[in-house]
């Protein structure tokens, strides 16, 4: 096989003539510029990427991308994307949606399109607010949340989307921040690399609504005592002096944080995002509580999996490259199947 | 001992038993038996939802009809000639329909004082004088099937079970059918098991045998070949026909199916077809759920397949946002609908015709799309072609109403030459459309209002697409009121101008004032009935609708050349209400929603009476 052809495209191949719509300051447009700039390093032609959203205003995502696009209906981005994902593998199909679009309306949607490991790369924008619809609790919001439809605090305990994705068994697995360029176009990198499904949850700020959600992660003065930088084949440390560290405390099932200084160094835990058991994972996007502290960004699992894609697609070869006749031919023998009788 | 042979013309048959006896099976084999004789047949199969009811219960009862005629007929018989009733409840279930006169073959090892008691009857119906009027066969069908089988190597309730095939041996005798087929069959079915296939065939051996040789058949009868089109035929239901258009629409459009579906009573067996057929390149995903049976198959129809869901009412009304979604984007897509009695899960293993005023209407805001139906069950195949035409011609969601009593009916289907089936090629757009090389992908076909289908992979013709409202041309998002009447008046306009053929009118005497209108399976029962009256020289027309949006451009024009224009439905009068409403004419309905197709006798009855006051 030759090496492929360099495209030299740039991040302005990829922007549209559209005007971007979002309010200023949001988090989408900090997350429009880290994947237009990232996609010229795919090397993969504009018509052969397609965005699919559902509804919300992450979903407007399609129409600023100078690709081919489609903004669906609410919640059923992984369903479309998915019959075209199956019948187009040539495409490099990304889908776009929000906390509402995928873990409410379209919950049932996302965790089949996982458990199918359908090659599609998901990019979860969650802000943990309802914003087109200006305003109500999402299901990511945290409980007691004050909103225009819970103005007594919300009673609904929110999903935890990393936990449901690996719950669903999906093979790669990562969240990243909408401002920190390098971290969000590094994960996309590699979720691009992924074959099946890619789930990325990106924490995004929705300055009208819901706004310094993740602030705390964010700030220089907190981030770096509640982020963990996750990096395969690396101890997990963190904390501005590296104070802290996860543990698999024996006879537990998951994992814990525990000062480093006091913890020998081989019982720290190594990342390592190929262990096959979900469980490692879980017990990973386990650690911070709704208070964000001790939360984990970068690839929490990219595992080996057959791509729905690809199974579909080699039992249609297979039965194809049995065929000798025409289609014509072919559809005639078909016709004349079973027991047939002539009259003269 | 020497059988008379009678001839007949016609013959009705019905194989009642439990929903385990193996029914459909034998009635299904009894089918192509006749087929291969060459005789004109219509079946009915009518099947509870239960897998297995009740054993010896009424709602357990299971039963297959099959009519057989030695002329073209229409319908699978309104009441049948000969009843196979494998136990009492197959009895007490079916007895109503039968005529006076009628042949009953009763398995009397069934007729247990526990089996009697479990539908109330008290004394058995073999003993007293309840059949009376009746010719009644009592045959130990059981015992004489476990007797025969003595000597081979299976089980008591194998042999027991092989019950069905020692009944089909026998009305095989009596019909004086060729048997080839079913041997074959059951070497195929049992390839497996050798001692099963010996087993089954030694029952219908028996069956045959015994009907040669008792007292209690004396006469044997046959129904000569019908005077059909030449040709070669296949006996095909509707769901098998559908099938096998949608492959066909493949193969002459060169273009994959993707078929998304979720498992729905009674269009499963769609699913279970399309997906034999890889080798032609068709790909079926069973959905999670009907939104994403129909958004999948939509996801494919923007990659350039010919995207296909099938389903039923409930699943087409989960799916009503993603039809107006295509409805918004002007993809091809085709919904099947099998029709099955409602509302909710009503009746699912029984027909109704209901679903029109969904097809129409059932979307948000105007969302026009093409709806047709098929009238017979292999009609399925051409009405499938046709939905594939339209929706890939005028990209168009094209909804196409089938019924449970078509999708499990049968009957002989004149296979097509293959090279005259339509051609359904389409063109892809591949270069910009605009000054300037821009590409605009709502610029329409002047003569079809079709816009370009542009599939992802093609250079230069990067584009978004979504369900907001798109600006003429361009396809930008806009609000732009005037823009939005006009979008929406474009998509009516796109539906309402799709050239479909001329109603046409059977009128054999000339001088009808009466017009039967009907669409969908209606068809057989109501030509079954103008037949009738022609028969007893009464003058009726008949127009049957294939198209129900857009209708024939000739439509008003042929119901106001009638005093009178009826129209039978299984719904409370759907066609009836549109029919009035646009051509302002006032038709009278006929409606029964029993979960039955109509019998061609009620609509005689009921035409004759409104003949009578023209």
């Amino acid at each position: 096989m030759s090496e492929p052809v360099a495209l030299k495209l740039t991040a302005k191949d990829f922007k549209s003539d559209q005007e971007v719509r979002w309010c200023p300051g949001c988090g989408d447009y900090a997350i429009l510029a880290a994947v237009q700039g990232f996609m010229p390093e795919l090397n993969i032609p504009r018509e052969n990427i397609v965005f699919v959203s559902g509804i919300g205003c992450s979903s407007r995502f399609p129409y600023y991308m100078n690709t081919y696009g489609m903004h669906s209906i609410h919640g059923r981005a992984p369903a479309i994307a998915t019959g075209l994902s199956v019948s187009r593998p040539d495409l490099s199909v990304w889908v776009v949606t929000g906390d509402g679009d995928a873990l409410s309306i379209g919950g049932n949607h996302l965790i089949h399109a996982l458990r199918r490991n359908v090659n599609l790369k998901i990019l979860l924008f969650n802000n943990r607010i309802y914003g087109l619809t200006k305003g109500q609790y999402s299901p990511t919001s945290e409980v007691g949340k004050i909103t225009k439809s819970t103005p007594a605090g919300s009673a609904d305990a929110p999903f935890n989307p990393l936990s449901l994705a690996l719950g669903a068994e999906a093979t790669f697995v990562a969240r990243t921040i909408d401002s920190d360029r390098k971290h969000l176009q590094s994960v996309l990198r590699a979720a691009a690399q992924h074959s099946g499904s890619a789930f990325v949850e990106i924490y995004q700020n929705c300055n009208i609504f819901n706004d310094g959600a993740f602030d705390q992660l964010k700030e220089p003065a907190t981030r770096d005592d509640h982020l963990i930088r996750l990096e395969h084949g690396q101890p997990i440390t963190f904390g501005s002096t590296g104070q802290f560290c996860v543990v698999h405390p024996p006879g537990g099932f998951g994992l814990e944080v525990r000062e480093t200084a006091s913890t020998p160094a081989d019982e720290i835990v190594v990342h390592d995002a190929t262990v096959t058991d979900p469980a490692y994972a879980f017990a990973l996007s386990r650690l911070p509580g709704l208070d964000l502290r001790n939360t984990p960004i970068g690839v929490f699992r990219a595992v080996d999996r057959p791509s729905y894609d690809s199974v579909v697609q080699e039992q249609v070869a297979n039965a194809r490259a049995k065929v000798t006749e025409t289609p014509q031919q072919q559809l005639a023998g078909l016709l004349a199947g079973g027991d047939t009788w002539t009259i003269l | 001992m020497t059988k008379q042979i009678r001839q007949l013309d016609r013959v009705v048959i019905r194989f009642a038993g439990d929903s385990g006896d193996g029914m459909q099976l034998t009635g299904d084999r009894f089918t192509s038996e006749t087929a291969q004789l060459g005789n004109d047949i219509s079946t009915l199969p009518n099947f509870p939802a239960e897998i297995r009811a009740p054993a010896g219960t009424l709602p357990g009862v299971s039963s297959f009809q099959v009519h057989f005629a030695d002329y073209d007929i229409l319908t699978p018989g309104d009441a049948p000639n000969v009843l196979v009733a494998m136990n009492p409840a197959a009895l007490k279930a079916n007895l109503a329909d039968l005529p006076r006169g009628a042949d009953i073959i009763v398995n009397t090892d069934e007729f247990t004082r526990r089996n009697l008691a479990k539908v109330g009857y008290t004394t058995s119906p073999l003993d007293d004088d309840s059949l009376t009027g009746y010719v009644v066969h009592p045959v130990a069908l059981t015992s004489m099937t476990v007797g025969a089988l003595a000597e081979h190597e299976v089980s008591k309730k194998d042999a027991e079970r092989a019950k069905n095939m020692f009944a089909l041996g026998l009305l095989s005798w009596m019909y004086s059918r060729p048997y080839e087929s079913t041997l074959r069959f059951l070497e195929r079915k049992f390839a497996a098991r050798p001692e099963l296939v010996a087993a089954n065939v030694a029952a219908f051996r028996a069956g045959w045998n015994f009907g040669e040789t008792t007292d209690s058949f004396s006469v044997r009868y046959e129904v000569k070949p019908a005077k059909m089109q030449p040709g070669t035929y296949r006996n095909i239901t509707g769901n098998a026909a559908l099938s096998l258009g949608l492959v066909a629409a493949g193969v002459r459009s060169g273009l994959p199916v993707f078929l998304g579906a979720y498992p729905i009573t009674p269009a499963s067996d769609i699913l279970h077809e399309l997906s034999k057929h890889k080798r032609f390149g068709v790909v079926t995903m069973q959905a999670e759920d009907e939104i994403a049976a129909v958004g999948a198959a939509l996801g494919a129809s923007y990659g350039g397949s010919l995207g296909v869901t099938t389903t039923s009412g409930p699943g087409v009304a989960l799916k009503s946002e993603t039809i107006s979604l295509a409805v918004a984007l002007e993809l091809p897509l085709v919904i099947v609908d099998v029709q099955r009695a409602g509302p909710s899960t009503g009746m699912p293993t029984k027909t109704e015709q209901a679903d029109l005023n969904m097809a129409l209407y059932g979307r948000h805001g105007e969302a026009p799309v093409a709806v047709l139906a098929p009238k017979s069950p292999a009609d399925c195949f051409d009405a499938a072609l046709e939905a594939a035409r339209i929706a890939l011609t005028y990209r168009t969601p094209v909804l196409l109403l089938s019924d449970n009593y078509v999708a499990n009916g049968s009957e002989p289907w004149l296979l097509p030459d293959v090279e005259s089936l339509p051609d359904l090629r389409v063109e892809f757009a591949t270069a910009p459309n605009g000054e300037d090389g821009t590409f605009l992908p709502y610029l329409r076909d002047p003569e079809t209002l079709a816009r370009p289908w542009a599939v992802p992979g093609t250079p230069g013709l990067e584009h978004r697409i979504g369900g907001l409202e798109k600006a003429d041309k361009t396809g930008d998002i806009s609000y732009d009121p005037a823009n939005h009447d006009f979008m929406v008046r474009t998509r009516a306009a796109r539906i309402e101008t799709i050239p479909v053929p001329d109603v046409e009118v059977e009128d054999p005497d000339g001088d009808a004032r009466v017009l039967v209108l009907g669409w969908g399976s209606t068809y057989g029962p109501i030509g079954a009935a103008c037949r009738g009256l022609r028969q007893r020289g009464l003058s009726v027309a008949q127009a049957h609708l294939r198209h129900l949006a857009p209708m024939p451009a000739n439509l008003g024009e042929v119901l106001r050349a009638y005093d009178r224009v009826v129209i039978p439905e299984m719904n409370l009068g759907q066609l009836a209400h549109v029919i009035r409403a646009k051509y302002l004419v006032d038709a009278i309905g006929y409606n029964q929603v029993r979960g039955l197709p109509f019998t061609a006798v009620e609509l005689e009855t009921m035409l004759e009476e409104v003949l009578k006051n023209v």
